[in-house]
């Protein structure tokens, strides 16, 4: 079964996260290849995505004709999504434990950053046959 | 014809070189050299001999290169000397290693998921990043599942033979199980995208096909190939133009596969005279008796009954219990399906399950409580793990809630039901 585990957290946060050392950044960054080189070799692996930094984002509706109405960039309180995992796993408590991995990266000083992440189920293609 | 070579190149490398992880390299190797070759050159005279000897050459070249040539050189030496009969080329004097392999595959200290993949490549013949696209995952993480999977079986020291006798049933029953899993792996709504998958359903019935030829006597073993054949037989009907789940009671039952439906009810008929019936041909039994039926309102619900009373009493699976009660419904009315499901109610196993509230909504519709029918559904939609059933459950749901207007555009409504 495959979940998607997003990664999601504030502007502020962001802002925050800023203000690492490079060592600081380089650290957490080590340490989140090597969970995906984990994931990989324990064939659970299915695909992850950094995001652009929230300035960046954008919400788009469909206005007249289906042209894109954009809308510019977030208030302070927003939560973003900063990034996600796929995996591929046998039970969903495995794909508690990927997240709870996954949130323990290291914050300055080495102690679990803790930052939420949600696991959603991805939905199948299959289907039992319906009487 | 490649794919039907493979095991049988495999089970003769494995023999002779008592190295099981590293035949399976060599049969892949020698089978993308037979897809270069052969159509350049043409077929040569015995295929199966020609894979041997490259997989053989490919095996003696590797081992050469390795740290210590000289001792493993003359180890697999003594082992083709010493360990049962060297295998000679063209030899036929192994016509089951397939379901050594089978065997070997299926073992009980790999992962379900392990287990699956490692079918398909070493039975199966099929290549990593075939089977990787099949599961929808990358071919790296495919590629570690299969080698964690050669490892599980180097590390649990199983020889290349069949398993003593008292094993074969239990060994069987999960090699069945394997196949099982690809067969529903590949059971999915046709779409453009999924043109790009490997047929898993194929797949699965060209392996219990071989399964079946080489131990016909396994009734079980037929009983799955006739369960897949009848299930893939209405694959065209089971969903409509906008890929949406159709149900059996509706499904255009003249789009149906007749030649494998047909071939289904013979495999059936031969098997079940044989007198070991397990859940494998009751269920083929149950998919026979809606496929025997022109209409769905001409469905013999009461023997559909009799054979759920066996299974029910056969296995303990809940799953199963759901579709008794919906027989029981068919035959003694929707009061009566209702009442058993009060009782599962109670079964831990089916907490949470979507499959609990999906029957209820349709056998309180049966009965006309559309309302509470209508709940349920949406219970259900909450609760399953398909996309199309949550698509499917909605739409009854949506059908249920609003009765008279049916002029939203592009919501899919009962179509043609007469």
């Amino acid at each position: 079964m495959k979940y998607i585990l997003l990664m999601t957290g504030t502007k502020a946060g962001v802002d925050i996260y800023r203000t690492w050392s490079d060592k600081d950044i380089q650290a957490h960054f080590a340490f989140l290849t090597r969970l995906n080189r984990e994931l990989t070799e324990s064939g659970e692996f299915v695909a992850t995505a950094p995001l652009a930094p929230p300035e960046q984002a954008k919400v788009v509706r469909a206005g007249r004709n289906g042209t894109p109405v954009t809308d510019g960039v977030f208030p302070e309180s927003k939560e973003f999504l900063l990034g996600y995992w796929i995996v591929d796993v046998e039970s969903p408590e495995r794909a508690y434990a990927i997240a709870a991995k996954l949130s323990g990266g290291p914050r300055p000083g080495g102690t679990a950053l803790s930052m939420p992440i949600e696991v959603r189920q991805m939905l199948t293609p299959h289907s039992a046959e319906l009487p | 014809m490649l794919r039907e070579l493979a095991p049988q190149v495999l089970g003769a490398l494995t023999r002779r070189f008592r190295d099981f992880s590293a035949a399976e390299d060599a049969v892949q190797e020698a089978l993308l050299a037979a897809a270069i070759q052969w159509p350049r050159d043409g077929l040569p005279e015995n295929p199966r001999a020609w894979l041997i000897q490259v997989g053989a050459r490919r095996m003696t070249d590797q081992i050469r290169q390795e740290g210590a040539r000289r001792r493993r050189e003359s180890e697999v030496a003594q082992q083709a000397d010493t360990v049962g009969p060297a295998f000679e080329i063209g030899s036929d004097s192994y016509p089951d290693d397939t379901l050594v392999l089978l065997f070997m595959c299926c073992h009980p200290a790999l992962t379900v998921a392990s287990a699956t993949a490692l079918t398909l490549r070493a039975a199966g013949g099929l290549t990593t990043a075939e089977i990787a696209r099949a599961f929808l995952v990358p071919e790296a993480t495919m590629a570690q599942r299969i080698s964690r999977a050669k490892q599980a079986i180097r590390a649990s020291g199983v020889p290349f033979q069949m398993p003593p006798r008292k094993e074969w049933a239990t060994r069987l029953t999960a090699v069945m199980h394997v196949l099982y899993l690809i067969f529903n792996e590949g059971y999915v709504a046709t779409t453009g995208s999924q043109l790009q998958r490997l047929d898993l359903t194929s797949e699965a019935i060209r392996l219990t096909r071989i399964l079946h030829r080489l131990a016909p006597e396994e009734s079980e073993v037929a009983g799955l190939l006739a369960l897949m054949l009848l299930t893939d037989a209405r694959r065209a009907a089971r969903t409509g133009a906008a890929q949406e789940l159709i149900p059996l009671s509706r499904q255009d039952r003249s789009v149906w596969d007749a030649a494998e439906i047909a071939e289904g009810i013979a495999l059936l008929s031969a098997a079940l005279p044989k007198g070991s019936i397990g859940p494998y041909q009751l269920q083929a039994a149950i998919s026979a008796v809606h496929s025997e039926a022109a209409r769905a309102e001409d469905t013999d619900w009461p023997q559909i009954l009799a054979l759920y009373e066996l299974l029910k009493r056969m296995s303990d699976n809940p799953v199963v219990m759901l579709n008794h009660a919906i027989a029981v419904a068919m035959v003694r009315g929707p009061a009566a399906g209702l009442q058993l499901l009060d009782e599962l109610d109670r079964d831990e196993r089916l907490a949470g399950h979507h499959r609990l509230p999906a029957v209820r909504a349709h056998l309180l519709e049966m009965a006309g409580d559309t309302a509470r029918a209508a709940t349920c559904y949406h219970i259900a939609a909450g609760g399953t793990s398909s996309q199309p059933e949550q698509v499917y459950l909605l739409t009854q749901a949506a059908r249920l809630s609003k009765p008279d207007l049916d002029n939203s555009p592009g919501v899919s409504r009962d179509k043609g039901r007469s």
